[in-house]
């Protein structure tokens, strides 16, 4: 243990304690910015500023360790002036438009300089300048970055794949593609983590608000929207709900309020993924040996692209079931709109999604199945939907719960686990071992591939054969997975893969929060909805297997290989 | 008024005079990587303050040339604006009244020639090709890669066990490095940039002389592989030590008697005791590396043979062949090379010069070590003949200074026209041409003939020490490719279409240091690991202390002293004395830990395994 002062007050660490971990714990708050706790210690933004009682220099609190005798000082005159220079500086290179910034009220510099009273900045206003293209699904505005290095880090250390690097020495130094590359032509997976992981609006979305603004103000089209799992876990944080009060059904009520036409459930077609992707599974098990095994899961889009960029000999192995959202969308465009009525081409379909990726995905060539346009129209983040819903002045307080349109509004416990790590798994196995045995299974038997762990494993029995599964989540963790079983050191037969760490609840298109990993409290969320459902087999959806029944007839008939499968070539 | 006053300096002036020797540190200083650009604009504003303002390519040329290096930087120029730059430097170069213009101009000019696909860079897509990528100077000025913040904090607190374990990581030869390493590592230390760069040598000598006995690490299962190494010096050795650990058989082959290569064969005893050489091969190879010596491959045995018999062949077999200096009647009795010398010195052959007046030819370390030997093996005089200056010499400042102060002459700026022998075919006399010193070329002044007649010195013995060659003769029978003298190996160490056959060193680059053989030598035991199926990752598992956070005050570095001239040379015995405790702890604390500031703990701070 180390004994030491900070702002006259006595503490006792034990060694090898940061000063800013030593200063939270006897609730002494320093202030911070580039720091990332395990992700981003480099001192880099010199706010977190401490002074030491003998010491000249001023030492940063975030990446240097407590010493023995130790007299440290906050907020001292010397600490508040240099922290406000530097705070100064920062804001002197950024573009500080905050009525125009996503971020704005949700901006780590912005709260900072508000915190620190900073009225003026007495330095000339110095922006970088640099283009971008603006039909990607990420976007940088070169001029809000404040080269904190923490999309740098995030993508290296937590997603493995150095994205991002430093561009430019000296006083140009910023923050760009690494290798002088262009994001389009480098194997970003779109994972969005570098968003999420911004503290200022440097690194966004794509505004795809207001083409569905237009869709929904036009008369000729029907709006039919679907809204993944892990939305509504997450949904109402930055509108001031309770996650008790931010049930999915006031969001439908809210999406009703701007007039979209039917609003479904993205829980009806991962209802469905169970029934093709379980399906294929099980046929892929029966021809163990000639097969290709382990079957990946193909419901993320992110990791659909770190396999085709960094391990194209494997996307043999990849399910070809469609993802939740693209099987919803093929099915609106045909199922819904021959039950409609109406042409295919009149329905414009969105989704909701914790995910970039989703943005990317629903423009591939090969997601046009349907033959009206692409199966999805729109793909939103949770938070441009949040976003409307404050453009639309919707009083998010004030709203009741709704009811999901039908038939494609119904979904199981099973399915709203997807949006959370090995929640496919979990809700595949249930079913598998339904088709294979006749009967269900204990709905909780397979929980073990539950939590937070990157890397999961475990072995089922499946009416005698055993099954090995394996689930991860975070590419740098898929890399290590896929690393092993190239190598032939980890045997599975079923793998389910998340490019976000934890899973969809994490996803880089979630609310974000500054300093926080909500993905483990969103998916309690998840499994606590699991838990309560009537429904918890994917294979007693009655809209499911009414779907089937009208219209596919079976699991992996030739409709629906040509409706909810493709070849991942697109 | 006075007709006359003394100058003296004024406040100003003396600050400024200060400030000009913090800029040569902090340039000494400056880390690989940076944009050249950035650099080239940088240098030209302060040339620009240097202009005086009367002519005007100067005072308003150099400020042009600044804004269009400017819009190159900004990415708002074109290639037009490169050759803008490239015409208005030229014209500059040429037309300036003096050279604070003239070369200013010129310097641009090197750059916009030398790094122009950076230029272009920065206008076609508005960015920099060079990018900082080691965090560290000396660790990435070290061939090696050795952590050095890491030992040099364990020194400072007084882990030496721990201090060689981390070295051994990536230099397995701790004892001998710190005596002789030629500390490329110390060269940019950030240290400069306050006072002087910290005695990193001298740390590694007091953490290899304070820990005891260390024990080489664990090896690795065995893997039933064997590889041999052709060539038993210290690159050699590095590749049979992380080998070994790794679990592979290894046996070296030597030609000599004794293992060591230049390290005993090169490099005299008083800057390497055998003792201690001896006892660090003898730990390094205590995980069952077989030796057999006296083996000349291309004899008995080739290397198609080692092919057959072994999974992998790593052939570092040195330079080791004297160069002839070519010139008449060098085949004299009397005349050898210092290759021979050192070679039958490092044999424990005793060579007697006593009372001999001894001329040694040539300016690089192995004349000095020459020199230095001939003065211990009691010859009378000894003098050092050089075509150029003492100051163009290659061999390092302070082997120069040691040699004179035992009593060498450094005789400058003669040519050697023939050597003159005796009618008992004995060398008696170089016959030189005096030199004057010429135009810089390549960044070194030339030398040429003086208008003076030659000159006879007269002598009792010759040493030529002018270089070494490699001896591929044998290996080019093997079909193994030679290109300028040398191995031709690529960077991993691989030879081309030789799938199994690695080579690296002085048999690869020619003569170089001793880290380089030893770096050359880890490369080759990492992808010979790989290449045999493998991949042991060698790491040290020692916990590197945490920075101390005090204030860095600018602190004079410590010195290694050397023992009295008249007394170290008449014998072999160690001439560098190593620091006291007080001495290593203090110039441990001197270190920045650039591996925790700066660049470090972002990017590149610690390479824990390889």
């Amino acid at each position: 243990m180390v004994k030491l002062t900070i702002d006259n007050q006595p503490l006792e660490v034990p060694a090898g304690t940061t000063i800013l971990e030593a200063a939270r714990a006897a609730r002494i708050r320093i202030p911070t910015l580039c720091f990332l706790k395990e992700i981003n210690e480099i001192g880099a933004c010199r706010v977190c500023l401490v002074e030491q009682k003998g010491r000249e220099r001023l030492l940063t609190a975030c990446n240097n360790v407590v010493e023995s005798g130790m007299e440290l000082f906050t907020n001292s005159p010397k600490v508040r002036r240099a922290r406000m220079t530097n705070l100064r500086l920062i804001l002197s290179q950024h573009d500080s438009n905050c009525p125009t910034c996503v971020r704005s009220g949700n901006c780590s510099l912005q709260k900072l300089a508000n915190d620190l009273g900073i009225v003026r900045v007495p330095y000339e206003k110095q922006l970088f300048h640099s283009r971008w293209t603006k039909n990607f699904p990420l976007l940088r505005n070169y001029e809000k970055c404040i080269k904190c290095m923490r999309c740098i880090q995030i993508c290296e250390k937590v997603q493995g794949m150095n994205i991002w690097d430093l561009s430019k020495t000296g006083s140009r130094t910023t923050v760009d593609v690494s290798g002088n590359r262009i994001l389009e032509e480098s194997d970003c997976a779109l994972c969005g983590q570098c968003i999420t992981h911004c503290p200022t609006g440097a690194l966004r979305e794509r505004d795809d608000t207001p083409k569905v603004f237009r869709a929904l103000a036009d008369p000729d089209k029907i709006t039919v929207v679907q809204i993944a799992p892990a939305v509504r876990a997450a949904w109402g944080e930055s509108l001031g709900l309770s996650r008790e009060a931010a049930t999915v059904k006031r969001l439908v009520a809210a999406m009703r309020k701007m007039g979209f036409d039917y609003i479904f459930d993205t829980n009806f077609s991962a209802d469905l993924t169970i029934m093709e992707e379980g399906s294929e599974f099980l046929e892929r098990m029966k021809r163990r040996g000639e097969a290709k095994l382990p079957l990946f899961t193909s419901c993320c889009p992110g990791w659909v692209r770190f396999i085709k960029s960094q391990y194209p000999e494997m996307v043999a192995h990849l399910s070809t079931a469609k993802s939740p959202q693209q099987m919803f969308g093929a099915v609106a465009k045909s199922y819904y709109a021959s039950l409609l009525g109406v042409e295919p081409e009149r329905i414009f379909c969105v989704s909701v999604m914790p995910c970039l990726a989703k943005k990317q995905e629903c423009a591939l060539p090969a997601m046009q199945d349907a033959g009206a346009g692409q199966d999805v129209d729109v793909v939103l983040t949770t938070r441009e939907i949040d976003r409307m819903i404050r453009a639309e002045h919707i009083d998010a307080q004030g709203l009741s719960e709704e009811e999901f349109d039908v038939p494609l509004g119904q979904g199981t416990g099973a399915a709203v686990i997807f949006g959370a790590t090995g929640g496919v798994m979990e809700a595949a196995l249930r079913s598998a071992y339904y088709l294979v045995t006749g009967k269900n299974p204990e709905p909780d038997a397979f929980r073990q591939v539950r939590g937070l762990e990157g890397w999961k494993e475990a072995v089922f029995d499946l009416a005698g054969t055993p099954v090995r599964v394996a689930v991860a989540s975070g590419l740098g963790n898929t890399r290590r997975l896929m690393e092993a079983v190239k190598r032939g050191e980890a045997q599975y037969d079923f793998v389910e893969i998340m490019a976000c760490p934890g899973g969809c609840a994490g996803g880089g298109g979630q609310p974000i929060h500054d300093g926080e990993e909500l993905a483990g409290v969103r998916g309690q969320v998840l499994y606590g909805l699991d838990q309560v459902s009537e429904l918890r087999f994917s294979h007693e959806n009655p809209a499911v297997l009414q779907c089937y029944e009208d219209f596919f007839g079976k699991p992996l008939s030739q409709k629906a290989h040509h409706l909810l499968h493709t070849d991942h070539e697109g | 008024m006075s007709r006359l006053t003394i100058v003296t300096k004024n406040q100003a002036q003396k600050t400024m005079e200060g400030l000009y020797q913090d800029l040569e540190r902090r340039i000494v200083a400056s880390p690989p990587g940076l944009c050249p650009v950035d650099m080239a604009a940088s240098f030209l504003k302060l040339c620009h303050a240097q202009s005086c303002g009367k002519c005007v390519p100067c005072r308003i040329g150099l400020g042009q040339l600044e804004r269009l290096l400017e819009d190159v930087l900004d990415g708002k120029g074109s290639l037009e604006t490169i050759n803008l730059i490239e015409e208005l430097a030229e014209d500059i170069a040429l037309s300036a009244d003096c050279a604070i213009g003239w070369e200013a101009a010129k310097m641009v000019l090197k750059g916009v020639r030398g790094f122009r696909e950076d230029y272009v860079e920065h206008v076609e897509r508005g960015r920099c090709i060079s990018g900082l990528k080691q965090a560290v100077p000396c660790v990435s000025l070290c061939p090696a890669g050795v952590d050095i913040p890491g030992y040099i904090a364990l020194v400072g607190e007084k882990r030496y066990e721990d201090a060689v374990r981390l070295i051994r990581k990536d230099n397995p030869m701790v004892s001998v490095c710190g005596l002789i390493c030629e500390h490329p590592c110390e060269a940019r230390c950030r240290r400069n940039m306050l006072d002087q760069g910290v005695n990193i040598r001298g740390l590694k000598r007091y953490a290899a002389e304070h820990a005891g006995k260390v024990p080489a690490p664990k090896p690795a299962d065995s893997t039933g592989k064997r590889v041999a190494v052709i060539g038993g010096g210290p690159g050699g050795i590095s590749a049979a030590y992380y080998l070994s650990l790794m679990g592979h058989g290894v046996t070296i082959y030597e030609q000599r008697k004794n293992l060591g290569g230049m390290l005993r064969y090169g490099i005299p005893a008083y800057r390497l005791p055998r003792e201690i050489l001896d006892e660090e091969i003898k730990v390094l190879l205590s995980h069952g590396v077989k030796v057999e010596t006296g083996v000349r491959i291309g004899e008995e045995r080739t290397v198609e043979d080692l092919r057959k018999e072994y999974d992998a062949v790593y052939i570092a077999i040195g330079a080791h062949q004297d160069k002839k200096i070519g010139i008449p009647g060098e085949e004299a009795k009397g005349v050898l090379s210092a290759v021979e010398m050192l070679g039958r010195l490092g044999e424990g052959e005793t060579l007697d010069f006593a009372g001999e007046d001894v001329i040694v030819i040539g300016g690089g370390n192995v004349a000095m070590d020459a020199a230095r030997s001939a003065i211990r093996l009691g010859a009378a005089k000894v003098r050092v003949v050089y075509r150029r200056r003492v100051s163009d010499m290659t061999a390092l400042p302070e082997e120069v200074e040691g040699a004179v102060a035992e009593g060498c002459q450094m005789a400058e700026l003669l040519a050697p026209v023939r050597i003159e022998a005796g009618e008992d075919g004995k060398a008696e006399a170089l016959w030189v041409q005096p030199q004057i010193i010429g135009q810089v070329k390549d960044g070194r002044p030339a030398p040429r003939k003086a208008a003076v007649g030659e000159e006879r010195l007269a002598c009792d013995r010759i040493i030529v020490a002018i270089g070494q060659g490699i001896e591929t003769k044998a290996f080019e029978e093997s079909g193994i490719p030679i290109r300028r003298g040398g191995i031709d190996a690529l960077n991993w160490s691989g030879i081309q279409n030789i799938p199994g056959v690695f080579a690296g060193g002085d048999c690869v680059t020619g003569p170089a240091t001793v880290i380089r053989a030893i770096a050359a030598g880890k490369v080759a035991a990492a992808n010979i690991d790989e290449y045999l199926g493998f991949h042991h990752p060698i790491e040290s598992g020692v916990e590197i202390p945490k920075i101390r956070l005090d204030d860095r005050a600018a602190w004079g570095r410590v010195n290694m002293k050397e023992r009295n001239p008249v007394e170290r040379k008449r014998d072999f015995a160690l001439i560098e004395q190593g620091m006291s405790e007080e001495e290593a702890l203090q110039e441990a604390s001197r270190c920045l830990r650039c591996d925790h500031c700066g660049f470090g703990c972002f990017r590149g701070g610690r390479t824990e395994r390889w």
